[in-house]
């Protein structure tokens, strides 16, 4: 009987890199995370220090060339009363699309985690994932179609006789305009459509982590259905809803296509950025607004940490 | 007593919200057979089908199509080959900065992609780069990187690491065991990845109008017919074609993915 080695003779180059990543794991970590890190690190983390660089030059006012000497004149800009405007007015549409996506949200979402089973469960699933995936751009066009003033909700409303409600609704300062496709309410309702499935996910993923047993407890010890809901559920869904609203939140204060048309022409950050970059060369501005959501952002996603928003992704 | 019955209130409002997902995509399917062309009136005065054929023969439709479709294809295979890199480093061990690089792939999605779009445009104005397919390549296939590990890094862990070492006991160098043992178990997820990072990059808009000069990719010529309408309906029958360039893959990578605990399309 002849004794066959316990270790295999090399067949070839394969098995010599085999045995030096079997001896230096380190080597084939450093190679497999190398292109992507790369890509990353020069592409992206690169882009974003230009963008910060390019916002602290300035623009030469009568000749219109970017003078590239560091200033802290762009941002200066930003406070002047008409950039004001717009951040705040970014702020406030970024809020009122996060509570509205977060009203509509919760039902499906509740639905879905605790309720829907079998058929129900994948119907429910498709039914929030092909939304969010499907093209950005022909579900804002799609709006455009509804809201036109000779459009479905126009003829919708004549036909229930609610012509009335939508004409004082539409009068109403602030919020109306000519018709819906031209009112600060039509780009709420858009934005509200378009990012409700983010809101959607990680509110469904907070209410699934809700153990059953807890519920069970909360009615044995005498509670009602709803007071069960209010200091039980609501306060353990709470972190999903916090994770939602932070892609609802940092989702609309980025956009500059829903409000370019949809609504007034009134500007929103993102509506900004794309301006000052295109038509009016002013570069420097332009990054010197888009620094303003990271800095939003920054904050934003503090404050989401500490409520503990990361565990319910 | 709580009972497993959601009370009708629930349902009704879960339901509606469903629909409220659903009906306004319909409309855009009915509005590529309106007669009128100047308006939406709704309802429409008539039925056609002249609409497909108009498209068809509208030769400024197909050049941004073809870019589209070179531009997504290039950036999804970029895609797939950083991401599945990246997923296997960060499934096989732990290592200093794992948590930062996690974050590093997830920021080009995570923020708004204003800010993405203006930094890459920043960049090539500070290097003097100019705008070319490639620039455009260049913003999509970063965004894609994340879609490709997320999928990617789920099958890595439901993966037990020991058919890999049972592979390596029965001779098998790193190089076969890719090719036949781990591969054929990533496929489906590298292909549901590969599918979700096509149609993200098909449909992107907002990064490519900073990234994309003079050269329009159909969601660009969309968002100009957009702004500036002609011939309404012929927008609709382009609408119809991303709207199915979208929702296929979506549906196919549910269908690869659906029998194991994590599926594809949670995080976009």
């Amino acid at each position: 009987m002849t004794a066959s080695p316990a270790i295999l003779p090399e067949r070839g180059p394969g098995d010599r890199l085999t045995a030096l990543f079997w001896r230096r794991p380190r080597l084939l970590l450093a190679l497999l995370l190398g292109p992507p890190l790369i890509w990353l690190g020069v592409v992206y983390l690169g882009s974003l220090l230009a963008l910060l660089l390019q916002s602290f030059y300035s623009i030469d006012e009568f000749s219109g060339v970017v003078k590239e000497e560091f200033t802290l004149k762009t941002y200066a800009e930003l406070f002047r009363a008409q950039n004001l405007d717009i951040i705040l007015r970014t702020l406030l549409m970024s809020a009122a699309v996060t509570l509205g996506c977060a009203i509509i949200a919760f039902p499906i979402a509740y639905y879905a985690a605790r309720f829907a089973k079998g058929r129900w469960k994948a119907v429910f699933y498709l039914g929030v994932m092909l939304p969010l995936w499907s093209s950005y751009l022909v579900k804002v066009y799609a709006w455009k179609l509804i809201l036109a003033k000779e459009g479905i909700v126009t003829w919708v409303a004549e036909h229930i006789g609610a012509g009335v409600i939508l004409n004082a609704v539409l009068a109403l300062p602030g919020i109306g305009g000519n018709s819906l496709s031209t009112a600060p309410l039509g780009t709420f309702l858009v934005f509200v459509y378009v990012w409700l499935p983010y809101m959607i996910l990680p509110m469904q993923a907070a209410l699934e982590r809700v153990p059953t047993t807890m519920l069970e407890a909360s009615a044995d010890l005498g509670a009602s259905r709803s007071q069960t809901f209010r200091t039980v559920i609501l306060p353990l869904a709470l972190p999903g809803v916090v994770a939602g609203s932070i892609f609802t939140f940092s989702l609309t204060m980025g956009d500059y296509i829903i409000p370019q048309i949809i609504g007034t022409s009134a500007r929103f950050i993102g509506l900004a950025v794309y301006q000052f970059q295109g038509t009016a060369g002013n570069l420097p501005l332009a990054a010197a607004f888009a620094v303003v959501p990271i800095v939003i952002m920054l904050v934003y996603l503090a404050i989401a940490k500490r409520m503990g928003a990361f565990d319910a992704l | 007593m709580h009972s497993d019955r959601a009370s009708l209130g629930l349902r009704i409002a879960a339901l509606a919200g469903l629909l409220f997902l659903h009906l306004p995509i319909l409309l855009i399917f009915l509005y590529a057979f309106t007669t009128e062309e100047k308006s939406y009136q709704f309802p429409p005065p008539g039925l056609t089908l002249e609409w497909f054929a108009v498209a068809w023969h509208r030769a400024d439709i197909w050049p941004p199509l073809w870019l589209s479709v070179q531009v997504a294809t290039i950036a999804t295979v970029l895609a797939l080959i950083l991401g599945t890199l990246v997923s296997a480093a960060m499934a096989q061990s732990r290592f200093f900065g794992r948590e930062q690089i996690s974050l590093l792939i997830l920021l080009p999605i995570a923020l708004p992609g204003v800010i993405t779009g203006m930094a890459l445009r920043s960049a090539f104005s500070v290097m003097d780069i100019p705008y070319s397919v490639w620039t455009i390549i260049l913003g999509h296939a970063t965004f894609c990187i994340v879609i490709v590990y997320n999928n990617a890094v789920a099958r890595f862990r439901r993966l037990s690491g020991g058919i890999l070492e049972a592979s390596a006991d029965l001779g098998a160098n790193a190089f076969q065991t890719f090719r036949h043992v781990l591969l054929p178990n990533l496929g489906s997820a590298l292909l549901a990845g590969g599918m979700l990072a096509f149609a993200l990059s098909f449909d992107e808009v907002i990064v490519t109008t900073f990234t994309a000069g003079q050269q329009s990719t159909l969601p660009i010529w969309m968002l100009q017919e957009l702004v500036r309408p002609r011939q309404r309906p012929v927008t609709n029958v382009v609408a119809i074609v991303v709207f199915a360039a979208t929702f296929l893959p979506i549906l196919i990578a549910y269908y690869l993915t659906r029998s194991g605990s994590e599926t594809a399309g949670a995080g976009k």
